[in-house]
């Protein structure tokens, strides 16, 4: 078997030391090695996006990322989110939108929707549909979960300008 | 998965010397996002992965007066970020955002794809019709291949074991010309193409006449193919509908597809040509209004 590796990586702000298998994919490292089972696995081969993280700030599919790569990469997952106590307004818009059934397919749709808010934070409905094309989910029929995205992306608007009158 | 090292070598020299340290059991890594389906399924069964996304030359994305420098471990969306690149080399730009969702954006590279050797790998046709090279290193040194010479059947290329493709080197756009790549698919995104085309026309000054073009066809036959007669044969011609009508007829005659569950030959050849006439018509369109 190949030798194991140490991969220095920081994870959701951690700086952390990892010691894996270079076979291992980065999906299965967070999950069984760090017990980060909130990046769920659908697929296994990048088509549900239910494994998606940000890389760099970038949204991937960790099931086609080895975790060798991580080495020297700034990793944020679903766990990452929430600020202490407090759900991010993206988590707390799925929430109030009824944006989940089984909830398989949401920590991927949050980790991309907190992407496509970073990159253009009062996307068309379209636009969302589009940046979204690479999560699938099997229960919710995608309406609700558009409709949570785009309440996110008023209600950062909101916090934002609220933040700005306060300073 | 399959048992194999792994190594991130940081120069073009290196990564050759690690593949060919083991003669046939080493395998590059740029996005992964064919490579480690294929290594989870024993396509390829590799001793080493070599990814090669930590070497400076991969990583090159320089436009200029000579033409287009593109790395090849160099990212989807890192293309299309690009206003230069979008306003030089549309059909390029047009596949970095079609081929699958953000997320393999983020990964997949035009060198991957390239190497992949699909026959409806989306970025491939238009490289054709760009006119790009290949850039090859390997023991013996460099060389360089056209693009329509680099596929040689499904999966595979010209690249001998061992070799890395470097980068794709693209010539200056012609004055007035326009570039674009379409395929066709039954869903809006996230689809492997039934048929796609890319195309470069190239206009005179008045803009009513064709000076040249390249077409080339995906998903058609058992490589992206170059329609050189179709392309030759628009030369001095003005780009009417009839023309252009004419030039999709002469693709057509090339496009050798099967029957599969996307579709039947039947469909495939007639979808080639209503797209071959289309994809010209915005060539021209573009031509005549540069974005
Ligand atoms: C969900 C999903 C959707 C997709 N959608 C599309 C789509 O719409 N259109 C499309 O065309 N493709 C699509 N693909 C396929 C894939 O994303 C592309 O082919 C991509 O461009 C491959 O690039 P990569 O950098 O990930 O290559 P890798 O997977 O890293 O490599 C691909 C192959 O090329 C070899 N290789 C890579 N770089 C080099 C190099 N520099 N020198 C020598 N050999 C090299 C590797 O060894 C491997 O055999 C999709 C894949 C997924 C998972
Ligand atoms: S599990 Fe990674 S994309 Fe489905
Ligand atoms: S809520 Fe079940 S897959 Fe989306």
């Amino acid at each position: 078997m190949a030798k194991k590796r140490v991969v220095s990586t920081t994870i959701n702000g951690k700086s952390i030391e990892l010691l894996c298998e270079p076979r291992q994919t980065l999906l299965e490292v967070l999950r069984d090695n760090l017990d980060l089972t909130g990046t769920k696995e659908g697929c296994s081969n990048g088509n549900c996006g239910a494994c998606t993280v940000l890389m760099n700030g970038r949204p991937v599919v960790s099931c086609l990322v080895l975790a060798m790569e991580a080495e020297g990469a700034s990793l944020e997952t679903i766990e990452g989110v929430a600020q202490g106590g407090d759900l991010d307004p993206i988590q707390q818009a799925f929430l109030e939108n009824a944006a989940l059934q089984c909830g398989i397919c949401t920590p991927g749709f949050i980790m991309s929707t907190k992407a496509l808010l970073t990159e253009n934070p009062n996307p068309t409905e379209q636009e969302a549909r589009f940046y979204l094309a690479g999560n699938l989910c099997r229960c919710t029929g995608y309406d609700k979960i558009i409709r949570a995205v785009l309440d996110s992306a008023q209600r950062r608007q909101a916090a934002l300008a609220a933040e700005r009158q306060h300073s | 998965m399959r048992d194999f090292d792994y190594s991130a070598p940081t120069s073009v020299a290196e990564a050759v010397r690690l593949l060919n340290q083991s003669p046939g059991a080493g395998r590059p890594l740029a996005g992964g996002t064919d490579l480690i389906d294929q290594l989870r399924l024993g396509r390829h069964q590799p001793e080493l992965v070599v990814d090669i996304k930590r070497i400076p030359e991969l990583n090159v994305l320089e436009l200029s007066s000579r033409g287009l420098r593109l790395g090849a471990a160099v990212p989807c969306s890192r293309i299309y970020s690009d206003a230069g690149i979008a306003q030089e080399y549309a059909a390029l730009v047009d596949s970095a955002r079609i081929i699958g969702g953000v997320q393999i954006q983020n990964r997949a590279s035009v060198g991957g794809n390239l190497c992949n050797s699909g026959p409806a790998a989306d970025s491939t046709p238009s490289l054709i019709a760009l006119g790009a090279r290949a850039v090859i290193a390997g023991p013996q040194g460099t060389r360089e291949v056209p693009v329509e010479e680099f596929c040689t059947g499904p999966g595979k290329n010209v690249l001998h074991r061992g070799e890395v493709l470097v980068e794709l080197r693209f010539p200056p756009r012609p004055a007035n010309s326009g570039s674009h790549y379409r395929r066709f698919i039954p869903r809006n995104e996230m689809d492997i193409a039934v048929v796609s085309v890319g195309a470069l026309v190239e206009l005179d000054a008045s803009g009513e006449r064709i000076k040249s073009a390249r077409i080339a066809l995906g998903a058609v036959g058992p490589t992206p193919l170059f329609a050189r007669e179709a392309s030759s044969g628009l030369a001095g011609r003005s780009p009417t509908v009839e023309t252009l009508t004419e030039a999709a007829q002469a693709a057509q005659a090339i496009a050798t597809p099967i029957d599969d569950m996307r579709g039947t030959k039947e469909f495939r050849r007639h979808v080639t040509g209503v797209l071959v006439r289309r994809v010209l018509e915005e060539c021209v369109q573009r031509a005549r209004h540069p974005a």
